[in-house]
């Protein structure tokens, strides 16, 4: 008898079906890869539609220049050993030619700046499809989103006029000038995402287990004390045994206290906690209700 | 763990996000910081208890207005199975919304305000349900806290829904009263209608038996992708990566490569990770074959034996989608099916359904947003396609527009 495949495996299909569809129908796909464990399970999922051949489009980085040393050491290792080409959009050189402000301030933070470097990066290699590591279970308004969905020649999304999307016939046709964003892991969650990344033996950079770390508190969350951030009245940093849930730039994404040394202990510790991954470590989620809606219709992430 | 895709249905505010957001509730799968931040929401606007439908309620617009516009996607899991939930919106206006969300469950539940019982748009949800083949239906007498529980009301809807049911093609009927207000017989059983026997909501969602479901027996594998390296450590290799999507294909099984007819032989099943034994509907593979033959992405491999109908005229039921402008006969769209793009005409409208009646309106030629009709199709390619009852997969397509490549229509293969 031919036996059911585990949720994780149809998980596996739905994603790898997604990426060849793309490949075949669009003409200059790209995959955003920022050294997070949702971009490392997309590249691990690419490796796999098109072995033994090599994936047949770029990754690009949109850099804030905010990084996890860790994170850009580990991105260039995993370039290396792929042999994927690897396209960095920067912040630092939207800011150096005037094409954004950079906030001022102790909560500055290069998150909102991001969307800039990420359209010009999509405009500059005319990419028609971009896959994203978005997953549905993250946040309320990617909890409506599309797997294929629709940006106009703004970038913007529209969520009152999403295209139909129907079994898994996916329609990707764009003009030129407008592009899909691609999300094959719309369906995982985050214990998914960490039992596919033990059950595939995926190598993820250090700091999403426990380490210790100098941080101080703000909001309610462990920010990392790094040189971008300047610490305001009241804030004192100490070293804490910590780990990251999610990467993003080090200005807003918080450590969660953690003693998760082994891909076990970490997924049993996501496995029994209570609170979000983006609501225990994302500052940029937590400045108003619609926060997340209002910076994709603008064409973020 | 299995996996099960469910979607909900229903008229407008007969609870459906309210459902769900019980289910998430009471089955512990709600985060704190959720459910503090739809808390603050409900207080904000003055409720005194907390609205569950704003866990799934995520737009602006929706919170606005107190409905829900697009599906929303949410994910639970017990012990026994690890559930994908598509809450999708009651309003007509949002049909093709909801067909989007209905169209890759194995399971809806179509909720029925107690009060109100079978209306228009229960039995339209009910027909798109049936027409898309999901194969397990709930129906959920909802709101019965405000019909005192009462049994008589229960058994009469449930008595008029398999009164209609009978004219539609369903497999699996369950019926469940219920308050998802309150949370009887959502995820606990409820103390105030000790007269219902059967299962809860979630205890059903646990048991139902899905293994059945897929078409094990009809091969079908469209051609995703030729994965063709040109390496100095692949100089040959020739893969067609695709979907099964349906059977079960084994090494050293003839088949046969449409539109071509050439026959060959499953060398190879490949994975990333090496060659498997058996790849069957649902899985994503790389075939290889013994004869070097010309086959690119939009061909369909199938048995000798055992192929799919070859044909450009196309007999189908069809969901029209788009806000601006009808179907008519003579009309010009792109179609895809399975991995494969042409050019359809369409040649002549059949009937129009009435949703009310499921009577056929043979006089209209002309088909608007969120009609459902039968029309015939002649397409610029031939398509390999099965009737969707036999295989939702081969048997499905959509309609695009070629001007604005909008997607709208979703269409379903009758068989001839
Ligand atoms: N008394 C009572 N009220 C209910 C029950 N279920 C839902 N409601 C209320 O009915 C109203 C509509 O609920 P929703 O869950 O938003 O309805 P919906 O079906 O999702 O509506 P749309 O998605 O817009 O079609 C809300 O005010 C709910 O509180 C129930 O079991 N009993
Ligand atoms: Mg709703």
């Amino acid at each position: 008898m031919t036996e059911q495949m585990s949720h994780v495996q149809a998980l596996e299909s739905e994603a790898i079906h997604i990426m060849r569809e793309v490949a075949a129908e669009c003409e200059r796909p790209c995959l955003l890869f920022s050294g997070g464990k949702d971009s490392i399970v997309m590249l691990h999922l690419a490796i796999k539609a098109f072995a033994p051949a090599p994936v047949p489009f770029p990754i690009m980085h949109v850099d804030t220049g905010h990084n996890f040393e860790e994170v850009i050491e580990y991105r260039d290792r995993r370039v290396a050993e792929t042999g994927v080409r690897l396209i960095v959009a920067s912040v630092q050189d939207a800011i150096d030619q005037g094409k954004v402000v950079e906030e001022t301030g102790p909560r500055a933070s290069r998150n909102r700046l991001q969307t800039t470097a990420l359209l010009d990066g999509i405009e500059e290699h005319r990419f028609d499809a971009v896959f994203g590591g978005a997953r549905r279970d993250e946040e309320k308004a990617r909890a409506k989103e599309r797997v294929f969905s629709f940006r106009d020649d703004f970038g913007q999304w529209d969520p009152k006029a999403q295209r139909p999307e129907l079994w898994n016939l996916y329609n990707p046709r764009v003009k030129a000038g407008e592009h899909m964003r691609v999300f094959p892991i719309s369906n995982w969650t985050e214990l998914d995402i960490w039992h596919y990344i033990r059950d595939e033996n995926i190598d993820i950079p250090m700091v999403y287990y426990a380490h210790k770390r100098m941080v101080f508190e703000r909001d309610g969350m462990w920010l990392g004390v790094t040189p971008f951030m300047t610490l305001m009245e009241g804030e004192v940093p100490e070293e804490r045994l910590v780990r990251f849930r999610t990467i993003g730039d080090a200005t807003c994404t918080g450590a969660v206290d953690s003693a998760a040394t082994t891909i076990e202990q970490v997924i049993e510790e996501v496995g029994a906690t209570r609170i979000t991954e983006r609501g225990a470590t994302r500052a940029d989620d937590r400045t108003a209700e619609a926060a997340m809606e209002d910076r994709k219709k603008e064409g973020y992430f | 763990m299995e996996l099960l895709r469910l979607a909900t249905a229903g008229s407008v505010d007969d609870g459906k996000s309210t459902l769900i957001g019980r289910l998430l509730y009471d089955s512990k799968s709600i985060f704190e910081d959720q459910l503090e931040s739809i808390e603050a929401t409900s207080e904000q606007r003055g409720s005194e208890t907390v609205d569950l439908a704003l866990l799934t309620d995520g737009l602006r617009a929706e919170r606005e207005q107190g409905i829900t516009i697009d599906v929303a996607y949410r994910y639970f899991a017990t012990p026994k199975r690890k559930f994908i939930i598509a809450d999708t919106p009651g309003h007509t206006q949002y049909t093709r919304n909801m067909v989007t969300g209905a169209s890759t469950a194995n399971l809806a539940i179509i909720l029925i305000d107690a009060r109100k019982g079978l209306l228009e748009q229960s039995r339209r949800h009910a027909f798109i349900a049936s027409l898309l083949r999901i194969p397990h239906l709930v129906i959920a007498v909802n709101k019965m806290d405000l019909v005192d529980y009462d049994r008589d009301r229960f058994e009469e809807i449930r008595d008029e829904f398999t009164e209609f049911a009978s004219k539609l093609d369903v497999a699996d009927l369950t019926f469940i009263p219920m308050s998802a207000l309150n949370g009887d017989n959502v995820v606990d059983r409820s103390m105030n209608m000790e007269w219902y026997e059967g299962s809860t909501l979630l205890h059903h969602l646990e048991q139902v038996h899905i293994a059945s479901d897929r078409n094990l027996v009809d091969v079908r594998f469209p051609v995703q992708y030729v994965i063709r390296p040109q390496s100095a450590e692949h100089p040959d290799y020739r893969g067609y990566a695709g979907q099964v999507a349906g059977g079960v294909m084994r090494p050293g099984d003839e088949v046969q490569v449409l539109p071509s007819g050439f026959t060959s032989t499953i060398t190879s099943i490949d994975t990333a990770t090496g060659p498997i034994e058996e790849a069957a509907a649902g899985m994503s593979v790389t075939i290889r074959l013994a004869d070097e033959i010309d086959i690119s992405r939009g061909d369909m491999i199938c048995r000798p034996n055992n192929a799919p109908e070859v044909s450009q005229d196309i007999d189908a039921m069809i969901c029209w989608m788009a806000d601006q402008g009808e179907l008519r006969p003579g009309q010009k769209l792109a179609i895809k099916h399975t991995t494969r793009w042409a050019r359809a005409m369409v040649k002549d409208v059949q009937y129009r359904l009435d949703i009310n009646s499921l009577s056929r309106d043979e006089e209209t030629q002309t088909i608007g947003l969120n009609e459902i009709a039968r029309i015939t199709m002649r397409t610029t390619q031939p398509l390999f396609a099965d009737p969707y009852t036999r295989n939702r997969t081969t048997g499905s397509f959509i309609l695009v527009d070629e001007a604005t490549n909008v997607t709208v229509a979703a269409g379903m293969v009758l068989d001839r």
